[in-house]
């Protein structure tokens, strides 16, 4: 991706090329040293979580800041002598989007921030102080976690996406950057992590720790939910449109659950704990086919503008519904005459091809799309017998549409039996998980 | 959704309507017709209707033995009758023509008591005024689900072959199953435009398990729109050619190769139609046809095994017009169900599959008639049998062509049961070769029977010398069966697995459509004659023999009177020319022992022991073997205190002894032999019809009061004689009781698979691993 902060924000050039000349093992050796120091300020957002679900999180070195107390103290002292150096990326590569969280540390004391290399610093202020990079790459300042108390250290946690066709102009960034000089490696995940594996080490000099997805995924979203409360989520009543409305869900003792990550493509998970998990199946049916048939048949470019459509879309006029076969319900077999008997099968219909609109059209891809995930979950579940199924993947950014039809579908088809989750940061748990294993002690 | 497109693609309806039906071979026997049942889909019409066929049927009756007869009078006399049987009628066409179609049956429907028409499909209130304009009938309208499970039920329950799995790198594509006797429970998901998935438990008891709105309508609807291709067969055209992997994102593009700690391979698809999320690209119509076309059948094989997982059902049957005998979503949905159920489950699919819900209106417009009491059988004469589904066949010309299809059933006299004395009911085969996988097999048999066409023709005419258009018919018959053979050519899966039992029934059914009921009549009258002649005198040379001699004696008379076979070939040329062959020139041909498979001396050990308590014995042929060959074995089987149960034909096949005939005979012998004679007066000797009109014989159809007697009588042996009952079929038939298969290799070329030479001895004698080391 072509980032365009890099020249006109940091002004930066001069300073990087004297920072080349110090090597990644000093600075390691410097950051280490430098005493931990607490920043007030990030104390408030995390003080009422308990320390319970930093366990279930799954990494024995990650603690949650909870006051300065000594014990708190002396265990980061502790954990600092299995710190990685700075910076902390962890970083996801899917079929259609790269999802990298960075932490930001906020406790950083004077005398640290003289220390601090040029490189190191650069990198920081490059992404903490924009929220665009380049033409596609975005932080979603909205998921930001400040305060988290992260192996010792106090910061924010950011989360960046940029699109995973752009690989080349980032790969060009983190060589202008000189991550190198900073890391020799880099934790990640995704099947990117596997084909990008060469490029990264020609063109960025980096060597990918090349993790596995699903590892990542159920330790990402384990720990995110640990760290907070709010972080799962469901729709109460949601066979009502008018009173269905978001409520936590604390996942305090989550097991067994389905994990459905739709992404491009979709993957199904059945956890039993931390470490006993399975796919239990997948489907090619995904947030990549939605996007691609919006493109084909709307001419959209963007998944934004795909979801923008349909939500000013009408799916009955492209689904032919049961009561369009039947006049009503199909009584026989209880089926109701709502339910979409045949996705697009309207547009069989040459005069119907001809009146829909491409807004039609884009919801009944979404309707189409979500409501197959939704039955093969709900699928798995019986045959499974799990009743909770947690949703995730970008597919569900800023789709409400499709998570309360998933909701609606989970609860209507099983009558009660099955209820869905929904995480905040839908897409970002395998790249967490990615920065999970940096941060783990060797 | 359950099944059919309603509504779609109109403007046709206005073309081809000028067509003249040919009433011949269309509509056939509507004079008679009743009972009318529609089922009208998208694009096809299905009509059923009952009617009663008016057949000459060859009766063969005792001439009245008190008026003392004179030397040289046949034994019964043969007259030629009028019975009716009743048939199934079902003929497909497209929508097109239901207007013509309707025009003709209203006018060649006579005196018709019919007052209603069962119609289902989601057509059929589109057609609803047209047809009651047309035919003055009235619209009763049945529910698509019910109608779809009962028709199913029915073709599985009646038609051997039914079911087939499709493999489109395989020599043949079909793998025809057999019918297992049992087919509840099973899975039925019927891709319309919608997807239904049924649970069927039994007649009455099925349940819609589930569904899916991703189906046929789906990869119509959407593949109009994304390829500006209105019919649904161009779009399989299109999908057929394309490439999936422009426009599908597969594993290896997002991990550069395998996914391998999940197994998953790198040419998998990770996302449908992912590589389209770009507008700076164009994608051709098939490629994006194909993909398509993927992404719907691996869904619904993804959702189907899942439900037959969560049911714990194996057998599943995929329906609906999305497969419709197309070779690539049979193909898209058979790799499917592989992939996901690692081949534990497999997709089948059905012959009949665009029938069920007419069948199905059908029956529930008959239930007072209760037809699921009689068992029915697939008239291979009036049905076309499955399209070739080659793919070069271009599905435009196939779609547009104004071809009828047809199924007739024949219901049959008799109910139709399993023998229970099949060691494995579920796996019992009767053919023992499958031509349609044998290619040189089915090459030699195919010409073999084209060969013999002309002797048949000329037997035919003889056996009704007095009836001036005969010549008419027989060469009508000649026609139609040498056409058979032609479409077998072809396609060889036209009527399920080619045997040398279907040639047969095939060529039955075909003599029969033209009134030829009993060509052999004459011959099998005269011959019977000749033997009873002789009885008394075989009869005695046996008893003058020591026990061991007369038991291979026995043995001998038995295979010798098993040459005298009409359907044999090298043996017609010897009796049309020869006269005068007879029994002890037959013995002459015989091969001399060891035989080519010889269980003689264990036969004999076992006929040391203890009797057998009763002994079920399907018999062959009429004339020297009935009554030379099987009856003084029969009548050392009596003596040696073992009851005897003789299984003949129920209608006539070749020169196969008639349940009629052996009746007759029977009566003749006891008149000359009081062992004989006691043993039918005590019922020690039964005589019994297999329920079969074939040469050959399916143990799996066999007649219900068989099956009782053989059970009452606990019968502990079975002896099959002959060709086309203990070679062609049921030579690897494994029963649950000792078992003596024996025959006469009358064909060079089956001698010469089977390594031996022209008149090679078969005599198996086979004991079931259960009761081994008793004896």
């Amino acid at each position: 991706m072509e980032l365009n902060g890099h020249q006109t924000e940091d002004g930066t050039s001069g300073e990087t090329e004297n920072d080349e000349a110090i090597g990644p093992k000093q600075t390691h050796q410097q950051q280490q040293q430098r005493p931990w120091k607490e920043t007030p300020s990030s104390v408030s957002f995390l003080a009422t979580s308990n320390m319970e679900g930093a366990s279930a999180g799954g990494s024995a070195s990650i603690s949650r800041k909870t006051s300065s107390s000594s014990t708190v103290r002396q265990r980061t002292e502790s954990l600092k002598k299995n710190r990685p150096p700075f910076p902390w990326f962890g970083m996801d590569i899917g079929g259609a989007l790269v999802k990298l969280v960075y932490f930001e540390p906020t406790d950083v004391t004077a005398e640290e921030e003289q220390e601090e290399v040029e490189n190191l610093r650069s990198i920081r202020h490059y992404l903490t102080s924009h929220t665009a990079y380049g033409t596609a790459g975005i932080r979603d300042v909205y998921l930001e976690l400040p305060g988290l108390s992260l192996c010792g250290r106090t910061g924010s946690l950011h989360f960046i996406r940029f699109p995973t066709h752009d690989m080349a102009g980032f790969l060009q960034m983190v060589r202008d950057k000189h991550f190198s000089s900073l890391h020799t490696t880099l934790c990640a995940t995704g099947g990117g992590a596997f084909k990008f594996e060469q490029d990264f080490l020609m063109m960025a000099d980096l060597e990918l720790h090349k993790l596995d997805e699903l590892e990542c995924l159920i330790r990402g979203v384990l720990y995110i939910d640990s760290v907070l409360p709010s972080e799962c989520y469901y729709f109460e009543n949601p066979t009502e449109l008018e009173r269905c409305e978001e409520k936590a869900f604390p996942l305090e003792n989550p097991y067994p659950l389905l994990l459905v990550n739709i992404g491009s493509g979709v993957s199904i998970l059945a956890v039993y704990s931390k470490d006993d998990y399975r796919r239990v199946t997948g489907t090619s049916l995904g947030g990549g086919t939605f996007l691609g048939m919006c493109c084909l048949l709307t001419g959209c470019s963007t998944f934004e503008e795909a979801l923008e459509m349909a939500s000013r879309g009408e799916s009955t006029h492209v689904d032919k519904l049961v009561r369009d076969i039947y006049g009503g319900d199909y009584e026989r077999f209880g089926l109701p005459g709502w339910a979409v008997a045949s996705s697009f099968g309207n547009m069989m219909c040459k005069d119907k091809r001809e009146s829909v609109s491409k807004e039609d059209l884009a919801r009944a891809t979404l309707v189409t799309i979500t409501n197959n995930i939704g039955s093969i979950t709900r699928m798995c579940a019986l045959n499974e017998n799990i009743e909770r199924v947690v949703f995730v993947g970008n597919f569900l950014r800023v789709n409400t549409l499709s998570m309360k039809l998933l909701a609606y579908a989970m609860d209507y088809w099983s009558k009660g039996q099955l209820k869905a989750l929904f995480l905040r940061h839908e897409g970002y748990f395998g790249a967490v998980g990615a920065l999970l294993e940096l941060l783990k002690p060797s | 959704m359950a099944g059919h497109v309603g509504g779609t693609e109109g403007g046709r309806n206005s073309m081809d309507k000028s067509i003249t039906l040919p009433p011949d071979e269309i509509f056939r026997n509507l004079e008679n017709a009743k009972r009318f049942a529609i089922d009208i889909g998208g694009s096809l019409t299905k009509l059923a209707y009952y009617s009663t066929v008016q057949h000459k049927v060859a009766k063969v009756k005792s001439f009245d033995h008190s008026v003392k007869e004179a030397e040289g009078d046949p034994v019964y006399e043969i007259s030629v009758q009028e019975e009716i049987t009743a048939r199934l009628h079902f003929i497909k066409f497209e929508n097109a023509y239901i207007e013509t179609c309707l025009d003709f049956i209203k006018d060649h429907l006579v005196n018709t008591e019919t007052k209603v028409i069962k119609a289902t499909g989601g057509g059929a209130h589109k057609f609803k005024d047209l047809i009651e304009k047309k035919l003055k009938l009235k619209v009763d309208k049945e529910d698509e689900m019910t109608c779809l499970i009962k028709g199913c039920n029915f073709v599985l329950r009646n038609i051997p072959h039914e079911a087939f799995v499709y493999a489109k790198h395989a020599d043949p594509e079909f793998r025809f199953q057999n019918t297992h006797p049992d087919i509840f429970p099973y899975l039925l998901i019927n891709i319309g435009s919608g997807v239904s998935i049924v649970k069927v438990e039994s007649e009455d008891k099925f349940e819609r398990v589930g569904g899916s709105s991703i189906g046929g309508g789906t990869f119509w609807g959407l593949g109009a729109l994304l390829t500006k291709t209105k019919r649904f067969d161009e779009l399989l055209q299109l999908a057929s050619r394309g490439q999936h992997s422009n426009v599908d994102m597969l594993v290896k593009d997002i991990y550069g190769g395998a996914y391998e700690s999940l197994g998953l391979t790198g040419d998998l698809i990770a996302s449908s139609f992912g590589k389209s999320a770009t507008t700076d690209k164009q994608f051709s119509k098939e490629d994006m046809a194909k993909s398509l076309l993927h992404m719907i059948s691996n869904d619904i094989g993804q959702l189907a095994c899942l439900y037959a997982r969560l049911h714990n059902l194996s057998t599943v049957y995929f329906g609906g017009f999305f497969i419709r005998g197309h070779p690539v979503t049979m193909h898209t949905i058979t790799y499917s169900i592989n992939f996901f159920t690692k081949g534990e489950v497999q997709a089948l699919f059905l012959r009949h599959e665009g029938y069920l819900g007419t069948i199905g209106a059908f029956l529930k417009g008959a239930e007072e008639d209760n037809p699921n009491q009689y068992s029915w059988g697939e008239n291979y004469a009036g049905s076309s049998g499955l399209m070739s589904v080659s793919p070069d066949i271009n599905p435009m010309q196939r779609a547009r062509s104004g071809t009828f299809d047809m199924l007739e059933m024949d219901r049959l006299e008799r109910q139709l049961v399993n023998l229970p004395l099949l060691q494995d009911p579920s796996s019992y085969i009767p053919d023992t070769v499958d031509l349609t996988e044998d290619s040189h097999a089915r090459e030699y048999w195919l010409s073999c029977f084209e060969e013999a066409l002309d002797g048949v023709v000329k037997r035919a005419l003889a056996s009704q010398p007095d009836i001036l258009e005969a010549a008419e018919r027989a060469e009508k018959f000649r026609q139609k069966y040498r056409h058979k053979l032609q479409t077998l050519r072809q396609q060889p899966f036209a009527y399920g697995s080619l045997t040398v039992r279907s040639l047969l029934d095939t060529r039955e059914h075909c003599l029969n459509e033209f009134n030829f009921p009993d060509p052999y009549s004459k011959i099998k009258q005269r011959e019977n004659d000749m033997a009873l002649k002789y009885y008394q005198k075989v009869v005695r040379a046996l008893e003058d023999l020591s026990w061991e001699q007369r038991q291979f004696a026995l043995v001998r008379g038995l295979l010798a009177g098993n040459v005298f076979d009409w359907g044999a070939k090298a043996v017609s040329d010897v009796l049309e020319t020869d006269p005068g062959f007879g029994f002890e020139q037959a013995k002459q041909q015989l091969q001399e022992r060891p035989w080519l498979v010889d269980a003689y001396n264990q036969w004999i050990e076992r006929l040391k022991g203890e009797p057998h308590k009763c002994a079920l014995f399907f018999v062959d042929n009429s004339g020297i073997d009935i009554i030379l060959g099987v009856f003084p074995f029969v009548r050392e089987l009596l003596i040696r205190g073992t009851q005897v149960v003789l299984a003949s034909n129920s209608l006539p096949a070749l020169n196969d002894v008639t349940n009629n005939e052996l009746h007759i005979l029977t009566e003749r012998i006891a008149g000359m032999d009081p062992v004989i004679q006691a043993a039918v007066k005590d019922d020690r000797l039964t005589l019994v019809q297999s329920g079969s009109s074939s040469p050959c014989l399916d143990l799996s159809r066999l007649d219900k009061v068989l099956a009782t007697v053989v059970r009452e009588r606990r019968t502990d042996l079975v002896i099959i004689e002959g060709m086309g009952r203990a070679i062609h079929t049921n030579y690897y038939a494994a029963l649950s009781c000792e078992s003596l298969k024996l025959a006469v290799i009358k064909n060079s070329w089956l001698a010469d698979r089977l390594g031996g030479k022209i008149f090679s001895v078969v005599f198996k004698f086979e004991v079931p691993p259960k009761t081994q080391g008793l004896h």
